[in-house]
């Protein structure tokens, strides 16, 4: 059983992160649910959801006590660092964020997302670093499956992004495993 | 066909598409929006008509004018709208209308707030508008239970001639999960001979729901008792969870009864012998499903997202017979596990 | 013996609860003569109103819904977009179009819903006994304006015509009035007119008609017509706002 918060501002992607983990999940025969903070709270500051994946039938879908938060901004890991189950991890986006989590029994993970992204020419794929990284640390889901959700969600004009995407996750991954 | 990742609000739309609704009339209003969202980009490619009301009184009344003319049709909105909603409804049970209504409660009274609640209870069970009348409430409890019921909400209310109502949250409404639609016709559906579809070679139809001569009036009314009557001994629907031995058995449905059920597991781990009952159906109130309870059970514990409203139709069907607890939060605060296990221990301990 | 006159089909063979006086009923007859005129009565679809038409679905020899007070363009759009084939008018009174139902005629037209609104205009509410209506006229008395309209506190009469025509989707638009021949006879031209608009499709039409209430305005039928035409018309304009040909 994995429960996991995803957050960040809007535009970075932690929406759709959650929705192709969730995805993933379900390709791999696995109980999976997904929802979103919504409210005032969109039209600005911090967005996240709440991704299940487990094998057994889920209870609430909202998530209080995650095993892993994926923090993209400050306002993010403040909100999150706190609610993370005792030997939980946390993956921050150090490329925005440059106070490191107080906690001291969570493994905690620094990756440069957005540097990394830029590196690799789009901005945009910084939570795809974010996904290998998480991928990597936690095996929650397999990376194969990410692709093939990602083959299923991209619109056929898209299907260019897939490499930029899977270049991303590889980036990830290695940051992680150093 | 493969399983889809759906949003709740979504997944009622299609489910709606699927089960041969062409008419939605609906006004924005959140956590709901995703619906009428998407029934704007379906209904075109399935030839039907999506039209955003300028209220919800003008929308629950274009579904009053598109049911009585013979369609399958469909309103959503979340609690402020359905109470403007009220009126119409009083009027298309009256006139027996058949249509889908979908409420995604968010916290009252009022503008109350918009996260998830259960506060329309009463509401949605007790009729909720003016006069002598009840709408078939279901409370599903999953985003694919909510495409099931919906589907099968159109065929109840054409074959009761009256207004079906999918009850759901804020969390159902925005969560996604895995779905299928599976949609087979109900056979032996009334024809809608009385729909307003021009008097041609026949006696005009006349929707009404007026009657002046009380006497009339009054037999009218006990012809839509006899419905609820009817209805209340078929469409019970429920769904018992390690009640086989059970000793305290928590009673929650829609979102509650997900939080419940893993609560439950975790007495059973502590060994307390708890089990949930999930009405399905909130009107008809599943009844039966207590009459299939063990003489085990000692106690009751309602769960809900309000102040205590399904509760009362609990000790109406207990009857004194056993004690009936409550625990509930609202406005729009979701219980967790743990405060419900306490209260379950509280309970349990108390009978010892 | 000749017959010369007789009840047109679309019109039901049941005596009318109006009183005497009342010009309902000779619009009603105009109505159902316009149907029977362009063979439409088989597939037209009318939504009564809350009010003293209430019970125009025993009147009229065709379909009918009966609808919420003021909801009757809502009700005829939900019939319209399921049968874009029926003829669907909506029958209404003052209260029920201009004051609980603004809002609902107002965006049937912005919508430029193809339907047909027969608007009974007599400046008062009937079936409730005589109340103050939108339309009633500065310094009238009614049940809840016992010392005359004042538009100090109850604001300006509401000229429904005029408002509806500033819009693009109402392509006719015309008030007339019932108080004699020649005028009951350019009624029936005009709402003949807004179903063959209808019919072509046009969009959104609406008759208003100027009419009497001889027993809530505490006057004789003859007085009550004579009323009408020294007040409410000098007040409510007859004419013609807006037509499709104009509108092309």
């Amino acid at each position: 059983m994995a429960e996991l918060i995803l957050a960040g501002f809007g535009g970075q992607g932690v929406m759709s992160m959650g929705q192709m983990l969730a995805y993933a999940g379900m390709l791999e025969q696995k109980k999976v649910s997904w929802i979103p903070s919504y409210g005032p709270e969109m039209r600005g500051g911090t967005a996240n959801c709440a991704v299940v994946i487990t094998d057994e039938e889920i209870g609430s879908p909202v998530v209080v006590e995650p095993d892993v938060v994926v923090a993209m901004n400050l306002p993010s890991m403040d909100k999150f660092e706190s609610t993370i189950k005792p030997g939980g991890v946390l993956l921050y986006n150090s490329s925005l964020i440059d106070r490191k989590p107080a906690r001291d029994d969570i493994t905690v993970l620094a990756i440069p997302a957005n540097e990394v992204a830029n590196e690799l020419g789009n901005t945009r794929v910084a939570n795809m670093v974010m996904m290998g990284a998480l991928l990597t640390q936690t095996g929650v889901v397999k990376v194969d499956s990410i692709h093939k959700g990602l083959e299923q969600v991209l619109p056929s004009h898209r299907q260019d992004l897939l490499e930029v995407n899977k270049q991303a996750m590889e980036r990830g991954s290695k940051l992680a495993a150093e | 066909m493969a399983k889809q990742l759906m949003k709740g609000n979504e997944a009622i739309a299609e489910a709606a598409i699927k089960a041969g609704c062409r008419h939605f009339f609906g006004y924005p209003i959140t956590p709901q929006n995703e619906l009428p969202q998407y029934m704007s980009r379906r209904m075109p490619q399935v030839d039907g008509v999506f039209l955003q009301a300028e209220s919800e009184v003008s929308a629950i009344n274009m579904v009053y004018g598109a049911a009585g003319a013979g369609a399958r049709v469909m309103t959503s909105s979340s609690s402020p709208g359905i109470s403007l909603k009220q009126e119409g409804i009083s009027y298309l049970a009256g006139s027996q209308l058949p249509c889908v209504i979908v409420n995604i409660i968010r916290g009252g009274p009022g503008l109350g707030g918009i996260q998830p609640a259960q506060s329309d209870y009463f509401q949605a069970t007790r009729g909720g508008g003016h006069g002598d009348y009840r709408v078939i409430v279901y409370g599903p409890a999953s985003v694919q239970e909510m495409v099931d019921l919906t589907m099968e909400a159109f065929d109840v209310a054409d074959r009761y001639r009256n207004p079906v109502m999918i009850l759901g949250d804020g969390v159902l409404g925005q969560m996604m999960e895995p779905v299928e639609f599976h949609y087979k016709p109900a056979e032996g559906l009334p024809a809608k001979d009385w729909a307003t579809t021009g008097a041609a070679g026949r006696d005009p139809n006349v929707i009404n729901s007026l009657s002046l001569v009380a006497e009339h009036l009054e037999e009218h009314n006990w012809r839509l008792q006899d419905k609820y009557k009817e209805a209340t001994e078929k469409e019970q629907r429920w769904e018992l969870y390690n009640c086989d031995d059970a000793e305290l058995v928590l009673v929650a449905y829609g979102t509650t009864s997900r939080i419940v059920k893993s609560a439950v597991n975790q007495l059973r781990e502590q060994g307390i012998k708890a089990g949930l009952l999930r009405p399905i159906s909130l009107f008809p109130f599943p009844e039966k499903a207590f009459a299939q309870l063990p003489s085990s059970v000692k106690n009751f514990l309602a769960v809900e997202m309000s102040a205590g409203q399904m509760v009362d139709d609990v000790r109406l069907t207990v009857n004194g017979a056993t004690p009936v607890h409550f625990y509930g939060r609202t406005a729009g605060v979701i219980p967790g596990p743990a405060e419900i296990i306490k209260k379950a221990k509280e309970v349990a301990g108390g009978e010892k | 013996m000749n017959v010369v006159f007789e009840r047109t089909p679309a019109l039901s063979d049941r005596p009318t609860h109006y009183c005497p006086g009342c010009t309902h009923g000779i619009i009603h007859r105009l109505v159902a003569e316009a149907l029977d005129e362009l063979g439409v009565r088989e597939k037209a679809v009318g939504v009564a109103p809350v009010g003293c038409a209430v019970l125009a679905y025993n009147y009229f020899n065709c379909d009918v819904q009966q609808a919420a007070h003021g909801r009757a363009p809502a009700v005829a759009t939900g019939i319209k977009r399921v049968n874009a084939d029926n003829v669907v008018f909506t029958y209404q009174g003052d209260g029920d179009l201009a004051s609980i139902g603004c809002a609902e005629i107002v965006h049937a037209a912005a919508r430029g819903e193809k339907i047909t609104t027969i608007f009974v205009n007599n400046a008062i509410y009937g079936m409730t006994g005589g109340q103050m209506a939108p339309t009633t006229l500065e310094g009238q008395k009614t049940t809840t304006s016992p010392y005359g309209r004042k538009i100090e506190s109850t604001g300006h009469p509401i000229q429904v015509s005029e408002m509806l025509a500033t819009l693009p989707g109402a392509v006719f638009v015309e008030r007339v009035s019932v108080h004699d021949v020649p005028n009951i006879r350019k009624a029936k031209k005009a709402i003949k007119k807004a179903f063959e608009d209808q019919l072509n499709g046009q969009g959104f039409g609406i008759v208003e008609l100027l009419s009497t209430c001889p027993t809530n305005w505490g006057m004789a039928p003859q007085e009550a017509l004579e009323w009408l035409t020294g007040n409410m018309i000098p007040y409510y304009p007859l004419g013609n706002f807006r037509s499709p040909e104009e509108v092309e």
